[in-house]
């Protein structure tokens, strides 16, 4: 791209003594690269500010259209202006997408401007950044005139104040204004000593650099404090780039100002065509003159301050006013030697040979909105203002009415909404005088509601008086009224949508403002319509027959006010901090063991433990068959565990339970399903009866608080008058289970005061022990892989003893520790179901194959009454089956679709058959073999189904779930 | 963020709660004197007002208590919250609220 300089070699920076440049300090220059141009610009400058004083106008070429562009506004609304910027830290990353005029320049920073859309870095952000919250009695968004009057005055009356400004300076539009007098005093003086008052108070929080862009219910608001990309690099240690402030704010004091509009005509989108504001800004902020022969087009008075500023540096060639009859301001400046155009617009442009504006065409303006006789200017520059748009953003975004003011010729706030006050040009008023002394009197309200009670004194100013504002909002094209005729009437810059497209979209029949902002992406861009969105409203009002802007109305603001980067949403819960990592009290054992780890749900659990030279496959194969041959031993801390207290806790249980706990002795556990009121399976596990008021429930690892929840919830709400109580304990125990044939030789050796003999230690008992080794503990025979299996529950604090101590006795039976992987192979062979992998929340117990759990005595327990269902009784309900492919070395994913052999070669679309909840290498099988839910698959053993999504499809035999050792011969161990 | 008045521990963040559906269904005596549409009602159907609505909350990260509230469905605003077991309180219906 090549940047298109309007003089070259010229600097544009106006001396001092004539525009001092509020925002800039000329005793500092700082060197920075933009676009591959290195040029010099003074610290406090933006990159917009740098590249006009330094003679550079275009900031890239549009999105779509690949038109070049120029720098249209001084603030966040800017469209054109999008950047990639590096800054020159050790610690940094490239941003993208962000706006000119609100980047500050820094020493050797590299900036490059992007066509609308932006790149990515592809390096993780080295920078970090956190988040605070704040309570505040009166937050106050915006530090102009009003925003400073209020949080004065509020902070006077001793309210607990907030005052965020998203510029460098505070002051607002007021910063660097010619002329104005605040109280007696130059406004700098009087910015500098509110300032500092509020700076003094300790109940006062003032921070620029800080963007309220979103607010949310009971007056939430959030905001980015940009905090070190001003800085070059010397960042001070601990202090993050970017901090997103949480405030819940009694009450709120809107102070957000407006932002200027542009008009629409026949090539208003080349470089030179700015806001007459931004024209304004770049002047009194930053000593820059945004070109050499400047003309201004207005609808209403504000541009004439400017246009007596431009008059003087001699830069002025006209105004074109679009009003007939001449408004006091309008005279003055005619008076003032001033050519005044009035009844005139601008209806097209010339370029340069590099598209930089070079001329404008002016013609009347005629009463019944025609174009009369038309005139030719050469300038460089044209400032526009199309009237003002309060920033009503935050207001919109919790629903607050918005309505059409034509008298402001903007949306205004329709009512004010609860708890919040609104001061300054956000109101639609633009006079100073009346923003300091709304501004007063808010903050004096908004204090008063927190109990703070003061007298307002208003800081006096100039009132200002404002013209007439002309209803104009687009040009009619001078070449007809087809729609080619409007092909290069801008309407959304950033979008690169014209009143062709408008056109085109009102053509296809659309009429809301909410079908054609998306149709044809209007508002949609970076800026979200801050310049083009009532515009493209006035649009629609003059294609739509009838429609005026009242009932056409604006699309609903939504957060964020101007673009934030998440990871500052983030701050630090990025990484190892971006969730919490649990891990079982024996996680360093595993480490040692080299284990590979997975996730379930936050706890870490190892998958697999290779040895040297081990595959995953193999090191997987190696631990099932020691734990189906000799002995394996498995960490199972992580299973959810909840003690129930009480009198009626048996009572309670058997209301929770799908089966029977009233009979169930002390000492004795028993497998139980919970299924919802619809009878679906949700959580499953063993509970041990402690005593006669106490049991032990087990749950899944990743069901804890769930069943927790659900337990408290039927014992509050449905009852209460049942003695329960519900403790998780999870946490406070440690397990490992040892599992295989020869597991009975190992646990003998730990606990010699129990008697393991099977007869004396019956399945699905526990006895409660100190283990030789002193830690006490509970042992219980419970078996998740079909194998004689105890686990050994003690004490948090003592898992990992419990680990070494069982390794260290099973060491002479080579005893294995298994992963999760190995279970799942183990207990799959079982035909045991794991709650969330085998059932998807629609199954019942008898879907899965647990009819037995059900019981048929108890009169009710929760989900019994659903089973007389219909849908229940179907016999095409998805099943539990077992699955083995015909050959006995495929493998397919969890997950793949199931069909029947005559839908295998049918057209499709097919239905499926079910899917496949798991397939797994088996060593006890010596084959491959997997669960699947199957359409009444129970009555199916021994069909074909077939995978499709594999070429050539895998074929599987439909068996009975139980695939090993149906007949449980080897729970109890070797004989 | 809205703010939820817990009846045990006050107005604190919305985060903290969990939702619970709609309050003042109570579990049916004996489910297995309702015919099959019967059970599917009380299983299946709940009231979607546009406007007052008492629904069911629990300060999950707080008391874990349950408690009732009335919600308007329009505006998100909480009009009123009470402990299980006490009835609905009478609070007149107004559409179109802020919050």
């Amino acid at each position: 791209m090549t940047p298109i300089a309007v003089t070259t070699g010229t600097s544009f920076r106006v001396p001092a003594a004539i525009a001092p440049g509020a925002a800039i300090n000329r005793d500092e220059t700082v060197e920075v690269t933009i676009d591959g141009h290195t040029m010099t610009a003074y610290r406090g400058d933006t990159v917009t500010s740098a590249l006009l004083a330094n003679g550079h106008r275009r900031v890239g070429d549009s999105i779509y259209l690949g038109r070049p562009r120029g720098v249209l506004a001084c603030g966040v609304e800017e469209p054109n202006s999008l950047l990639t910027v590096t800054r020159a830290k050790a610690e940094t990353i490239s941003e993208t997408m962000l706006i000119g005029p609100t980047v500050e320049v820094t020493n050797n920073m590299v900036a490059e401007h992007v066509q609308g859309i932006g790149k990515l870095a592809e390096t993780a952000d080295p920078e970090y950044y956190d988040y605070t919250y704040e309570h505040p009695d009166v937050l106050v968004v915006g530090a102009g005139p009003a925003g400073l009057a209020a949080a004065l005055q509020a902070s006077r009356a001793g309210a607990r104040v907030v005052i965020l400004d998203e510029r460098a300076t505070f002051g607002g539009n007021l910063v660097g204004t010619p002329d104005a007098v605040i109280d007696g005093k130059p406004v700098e003086t009087w910015i500098a000593e509110t300032v500092a008052e509020l700076q003094a108070n300790d109940d006062v929080t003032l921070l620029n650099r800080t963007t309220v862009f979103g607010g949310y219910e009971n007056n939430y608001f959030m905001a980015t404090q940009r905090r070190t990309d001003h800085l070059d690099d010397q960042v001070p240690f601990g202090v993050s780039r970017e901090r997103t402030l949480h405030l819940r704010a009694k009450q709120v004091v809107l102070a957000t100002g407006s932002h200027e509009r542009p008009i629409v005509f026949k090539n208003n989108d080349r470089p030179g065509i700015m806001l007459a504001s931004g024209i304004a800004g770049y002047l009194n902020r930053y000593g820059v003159l945004a070109g050499s022969s400047i003309a201004l087009l207005t609808t209403n008075d504000s541009v004439y301050l400017l246009a007596q500023q431009l008059a003087e540096l001699g830069h002025l060639v006209a105004v074109i006013d679009v009003r007939a009859d001449l408004s006091e301001a309008a005279l003055q400046a005619v008076a003032a030697g001033i050519d005044v155009i009035a009844g005139s617009v601008v209806c097209d442009t010339t370029a340069s040979d590099q598209g930089a504006l070079a001329g404008i065409t002016v013609a009347e303006y005629l009463a019944d909105g025609e174009l009369g006789a038309t005139r030719h200017f050469e300038v460089d520059t044209l400032g526009v203002s199309g009237g003002w748009s309060p920033v009503i953003h935050l207001h919109s975004q919790r629903q607050g009415k918005v309505v059409w003011d034509h008298e402001v010729q903007g949306f205004v706030i329709g009512q004010p909404r609860a708890d919040f006050h609104y001061a300054g040009s956000v109101t639609g008023s633009l006079s100073l005088g009346e923003a300091l002394a709304n501004g007063a009197n808010a903050g004096a309200a908004a204090a008063d509601a927190t109990g703070h009670f003061s007298f307002a004194t208003e800081p006096v100013a100039a009132a200002g008086h404002r013209g007439p504002v002309a209803a104009l909002r687009m040009v009619p094209s001078p070449d007809g009224e087809d729609q080619d005729a409007y092909a290069n009437h801008f309407v959304d810059l950033h979008r690169d949508q014209t009143v062709q497209d408008v056109l085109r979209a009102t053509g296809a029949g659309m009429s809301s403002v909410e079908h054609i902002k998306r149709y044809t992406s209007i508002s949609t861009g970076n800026d979200q319509g801050k310049t083009g969105a009532v515009n493209a409203i006035g649009v629609m009002s003059e294609i739509l027959d009838g429609h005026t802007m009242d009932d056409i109305g604006t699309t609903t603001f939504r957060a964020p006010y101007s673009p934030i980067s998440y990871v500052g949403l983030a701050g630090r819960q990025r990484g190892e901090l971006f969730d919490a990592l649990r891990k079982t009290a024996m996680d360093r054992a595993h480490e040692a063991l080299d284990a590979v780890f997975e996730m379930a749900g936050e706890w870490r659990r190892a998958s697999y433990y290779p040895r040297a030279g081990e595959t995953k496959a193999q090191a997987i194969r190696r631990e099932t068959i020691a734990a189906r041959n000799g002995v394996g031993m498995i960490d199972s801390s992580t299973l959810g565990k909840i003690e129930v207290r009480g009198k009626d806790s048996a009572e309670f249980l058997n209301r929770i339970y799908t089966n029977g706990f009233l009979k169930l002795k002390v000492g004795r556990g028993r497998y139980g399903v919970m299924t919802g009121v619809d009878g679906k399976v949700f959580d499953d596990g063993v509970t041990l009866r402690l005593a006669e008021d106490r049991f032990f429930m087990h749950t899944t690892s990743g069901g804890a608080q769930r069943v927790l929840n659900w337990l408290e919830n039927w014992h509050q709400t449905e009852w209460s008058h049942l003695d329960a109580t519900f403790t998780s304990v999870s946490e406070q125990f440690a397990t490992v289970a040892v599992s295989g044939p020869k597991a009975r030789r190992v646990v003998e050796q730990l606990a010699s005061d129990v008697d393991f003999a099977p007869e004396a230690f019956e399945f699905m008992e526990f006895r409660e022990t100190t283990l030789d080794n002193g830690i006490p503990a509970r042992i219980s025979r419970i078996s998740f892989t079909g194998e004689l299996s105890y686990e050994i529950a003690v004490p948090t604090q003592y898992g990992r003893a419990l680990w070494d101590a069982v390794a260290q006795a099973g060491a002479a039976y080579d005893i294995t520790p298994y992963g999760l992987e190995a279970q799942r192979i183990l207990r799959a062979e079982k035909g045991f179901v794991i709650v969330g992998q085998d059932t998807d929340g629609t199954n019942s117990p008898q879907d899965v194959g647990m009819d037995w759990v059900v019981s048929k005595i108890k009169q009710d327990f929760l989900g019994k009454r659903s089973y007389q269902l219909d849908d229940f009784l179907r016999d095409d309900r998805e099943e539990l089956v077992a699955i083995m492919a015909t050959d006995k070395n495929s493998m397919v994913r969890d997950g793949a679709a199931l069909v029947s052999a005559e839908d295998l070669d049918a057209p499709r679309p097919v239905s499926t058959s079910g899917h496949v909840t798991g397939y797994y290498d088996s060593a006890a099988l010596d084959r491959t073999f997997g669960l699947a839910l199957v359409r009444g698959g129970s009555k199916r053993i021994g069909e074909k189904l077939y995978a499709p999504a594999y070429d050539p499809p895998v074929e599987f035999e439909i068996t009975p779930l139980i695939s090993f050792d149906p007949e449980g011969t080897r729970r109890d161990g070797e004989r | 963020m809205m703010l939820i008045d817990c009846p045990h521990c006050g107005l604190r963040d919305e985060t903290e709660f969990e939702y619970g559906s709609q309050a003042h269904v109570p579990y049916p005596q004996d489910p297995q004197a309702l015919t099959n549409d019967e059970w599917a009602q009380w299983l299946y159907f709940r009231d979607n007002p546009m406007g007052l609505r008492a629904e069911r909350w629990v300060h999950l990260t707080g008391c874990r208590k349950w408690f009732n509230a009335v919600r308007d469905t329009v505006s998100y605003e909480f009009k009123a919250t009470y402990p299980v077991g006490t009835p609905r309180p009478n609070i007149p219906p107004h559409h179109g609220g802020i919050r």
